[in-house]
C-alpha cells in the first residue's frame, strides 16, 4: 500500500494543547514538513518562547531550549555561533518578539545571524489570558484595554515584518498566513524558503504568520478566520518583504 | 599584566574559546583584548546588544555544549540577574565575572565591593545560587577564573568570579599555568547538538507541575550541599592562634588588611585575618572557629555593610562583630585599619573586658 499522507517525523505524537481553531498546529506542521523536505531534522535545534508555544518542544521531535521571554534570538545567537554546523529556530508570539524581545529580534537580524524565526502575530497575549500586545488591532478589546486599544494612548500596531524589512543586512522577511489551504501552501513555501536560507547559510530568515486566537477574541473558529482576514489582513499585507538578494522588496 | 587581560588570557587558557559580552567601566580591556585574542585561536567573540541578551546567549552557546563565558560590571550584571536565574535553573555551566565598581544606580566607576548580598544571595528570582569565587589579586584571578571552568562544569551551574575595579585595573606579574595540567572539559551529553538518531535532549527552566519542579529545586539544593561541603575555599593568616582581634575580610580590602596585620604583629598586637575566597559557599565553620580565637571579630569592607551578615550568621553571637567599611570608590590604607583595630583595644573602664580580664 502506497502511503499518500503522514505526520512529518519532526512532529512528535504528543497532542497539544492549543485551544480549537487556533492555528499554532498548522504553524508546527508547515515547520516540521519544511525540516524533512530539506533533511534538517537531525541537526535541529528549536527554541521555544514564552507563550503559548512555551510547551512547542513537546510537540517537535527535535533538540530544543527554552528561553525566558523575548530572549529567544539571544539563545539561537549564542547557541549557532558556537555551532554553525546547527539549524536553530527560534517559534515566537507577538509578545513575546515584538514587545519584551524586541531588542533581541533587531539585533539578531542585524548582526544577520544565521538563524530562522517563526514569529505567530495573533495580535494578542495568548497564554497570559488575552491581554493587549503590541500588534494588537486597533479598537481591538482584550483584558487590559476593555475599552478597545486606544492608539492614542497606545500607538498603532506595529508592523514588525516591515520593521525588519528596513534593516540593510541581508535577510529574508516575509509575512504569510494560514487560515485557508490557499494561504497554507503559499505559507509552507515561506517557511521552507526560510530554512532553506539558513542550511545554505545565507542569512537571517523570519516568517511572521498571521494566526487566530479565537479564545482570547471571543470568536468562534469560523469567526476568527473572518477577522483574519477582514481586520488583520488590510493592516498587515501578506508577501515577501525583503529577500537576501535586494535590499528592500515589495 | 592588566588584571583585566589576565582574566580573558586565563579563559583561553582554560580552553574557552566563547565569549559574549557588553562594553562597561572597568573591565572594557576583557572585550578589547578577546576581540583580537580569541579570533587567533578559532575562537568566538560577540558584543551583545545588552547584557541581558549577553546572558541568553551564554543560555544557548552552553546548551549547545560549549565553554563560554563574559564579563561585566555591577550595573551589567543587574542585567544578566534574570539570566542567572534561568541559568541556574536550566543548570548550565558558564562563567560570569563581575568586576565591581560603586553603587546602586549608575554609582562610579571605581573599585567596590557593594554586589556581595547580590553575588551570593541571589541576584535573580527563585531557590538558586550561583558557585562565587573572590581572587584577591590579578595572579589569583588568573587561577579562579581557570578553576571556575571546571567547577562549573562539574557542578552544572553558572560561577561567578567576584573582583573589583582595582583587581581589573592594576598590573601585576602574572603566570599562567601549562594548559595541559588544566581539565579537559567534560562530556555534556544533555546538550542540544541535534537529535540524530538519540532521543530528545531539552534544556529548560519550566516545570509546570508542583512535583517536578520541586524535585529539580531539591536537586538543586543537593548540588548546593555540595558544593558547601567540597567547595569551601579560604586564606587564614596568623589566625591559628589566640588573637585580641580577628580581621574578616576579602579580595582588594583583604589584601590591605594584611598590611594592616602585619604592621599591628610588628607592633606586638596579636591579630590575624581570614580571607573567604570562595563567598558561596561561605567559610561559616571556619570563621566560627577562627572567631572563638579571638576577644572580638572586625570585619572591613568596601560598602556599608553586607558580608558582615555571614559573619554574624557565623559568629552566631559567640563574639562582638565589629564592621569598618569604605564606600564610593574610597580605599582605606592599612594604617586606617589598623586604627580600626586598635580602637577595639582601647582599654574601656568598668566595661572593658580587657580590663576584666585583668582584673
Amino acid at each position: 500500500m502506497r502511503t499518500i499522507f503522514e505526520k512529518p517525523d519532526a512532529l512528535t505524537d504528543k497532542i497539544t494543547h492549543y485551544c480549537p481553531g487556533c492555528t499554532h498546529g498548522v504553524i508546527h506542521r508547515l515547520v516540521a514538513e519544511s525540516l524533512d523536505e530539506l533533511g534538517l531534522r537531525e541537526r535541529t535545534v528549536g527554541i521555544a518562547p514564552v507563550g503559548c508555544a512555551v510547551l512547542a518542544y513537546h510537540y517537535f521531535n527535535t533538540d530544543f531550549q527554552e528561553a525566558a521571554h523575548g530572549r529567544a534570538a539571544a539563545l539561537a545567537t549564542g547557541a549557532k555561533r558556537v555551532r554553525p554546523d546547527l539549524i536553530l529556530f527560534t517559534y515566537q508570539g507577538d509578545g513575546d518578539l515584538a514587545s519584551i524581545g524586541m531588542a533581541e529580534t533587531i539585533h539578531a537580524c542585524n548582526r544577520g545571524e544565521k538563524i530562522t524565526t517563526i514569529f505567530v502575530n495573533n495580535a494578542v497575549y495568548g497564554m497570559t489570558g488575552g491581554q493587549m500586545a503590541p500588534t494588537t488591532m486597533p479598537g481591538q478589546v482584550t483584558t487590559t484595554s476593555p475599552a478597545g486599544r486606544d492608539v492614542a494612548e497606545c500607538g498603532q500596531p506595529i508592523r514588525m515584518a516591515e520593521v525588519l524589512s528596513q534593516i540593510k543586512t541581508p535577510g529574508y522577511i516575509a509575512r504569510v498566513a494560514v487560515h485557508t489551504p490557499a494561504h497554507i501552501v503559499k505559507a509552507k513555501r515561506c517557511i521552507k524558503q526560510a530554512f532553506k536560507y539558513q542550511a545554505e547559510g545565507r542569512c537571517y530568515s523570519l516568517v511572521e504568520c498571521l494566526s487566530t486566537c479565537p479564545t482570547n477574541w471571543g470568536m468562534t473558529p469560523i469567526e476568527s478566520i473572518k477577522w483574519v482576514e477582514e481586520t488583520m489582513m488590510p493592516y498587515y499585507p501578506l508577501g515577501v518583504k525583503r529577500t537576501p538578494d535586494e535590499g528592500e522588496g515589495g | 599584566m592588566k588584571g583585566n587581560e589576565a582574566i580573558g588570557e586565563a579563559a583561553v587558557c582554560a580552553g574557552c574559546l566563547n565569549y559574549f559580552a557588553y562594553p562597561i567601566t572597568p573591565q572594557s580591556e576583557v572585550a578589547e583584548y578577546l576581540s583580537r585574542r580569541l579570533p587567533e585561536v578559532g575562537g568566538t567573540f560577540l558584543q551583545g546588544e545588552s547584557e541581558v541578551a549577553v546572558s541568553y546567549m551564554l543560555f544557548g552557546a552552553s546548551a549547545a555544549g560549549e565553554r563560554v563565558f563574559t564579563t561585566s560590571s555591577s550595573p551589567g550584571i543587574s542585567l544578566m540577574a534574570e539570566g542567572m536565574s534561568y541559568l541556574s535553573g536550566a543548570q548550565l555551566p558558564v562563567v560570569i565575572v563581575n568586576i565591581v565598581r560603586g553603587g546602586p544606580g549608575l554609582g562610579g566607576i571605581l573599585p567596590a565591593q557593594s554586589d556581595y548580598m547580590q553575588a551570593v544571595k541571589g541576584a535573580g528570582h527563585g531557590d538558586y545560587h550561583v558557585l562565587v569565587l573572590a581572587p584577591a589579586g590579578v595572579q589569583e584571578a588568573v587561577d579562579l577564573t581557570i578553576d571556575a571552568f571546571t567547577l562549573a562544569e562539574r557542578y552544572s551551574n553558572p560561577v561567578l568570579i567576584l573582583g573589583d575595579g582595582m583587581i581589573g585595573q592594576m598590573m601585576e606579574p602574572v603566570e599562567f599555568p601549562d594548559p595541559e595540567t588544566i581539565p579537559p572539559p567534560q562530556p555534556r551529553p544533555w546538550a542540544t547538538t541535534g537529535m540524530k538518531d538519540r532521543r530528545q535532549n531539552l534544556i529548560r527552566s519550566l516545570f509546570l507541575s508542583p512535583d517536578s519542579l520541586e524535585y529539580n529545586n531539591m536537586h538543586l539544593r543537593a548540588k548546593y550541599d555540595a558544593m558547601e561541603r567540597d567547595e569551601v575555599r579560604y586564606e587564614s593568616y596568623h589566625a591559628e592562634r589566640k588573637m585580641d582581634v580577628l580581621i574578616v575580610a576579602y579580595g582588594t580590602m583583604a589584601r590591605i588588611c594584611k598590611t594592616a596585620v602585619d604592621v599591628l604583629r610588628e607592633q606586638g598586637l596579636k591579630v590575624g585575618l581570614v580571607r573567604p575566597i570562595s563567598l558561596y559557599p561561605y567559610p561559616m565553620q571556619v570563621v566560627h572557629e577562627a572567631a572563638q580565637k579571638a576577644k572580638d571579630v572586625l570585619v572591613v569592607e568596601l560598602s556599608t555593610g553586607q558580608m558582615v551578615e555571614d559573619v554574624h550568621h557565623a559568629v552566631a553571637g559567640s563574639r562582638p562583630v565589629h564592621f569598618f567599611g569604605k564606600t564610593g570608590g574610597n580605599i582605606p590604607p592599612p594604617d586606617r585599619i589598623a586604627d580600626e583595630v586598635r580602637k577595639l583595644l582601647v582599654k574601656k573602664p568598668g566595661k572593658s573586658r580587657k580590663t576584666g580580664r585583668k582584673s
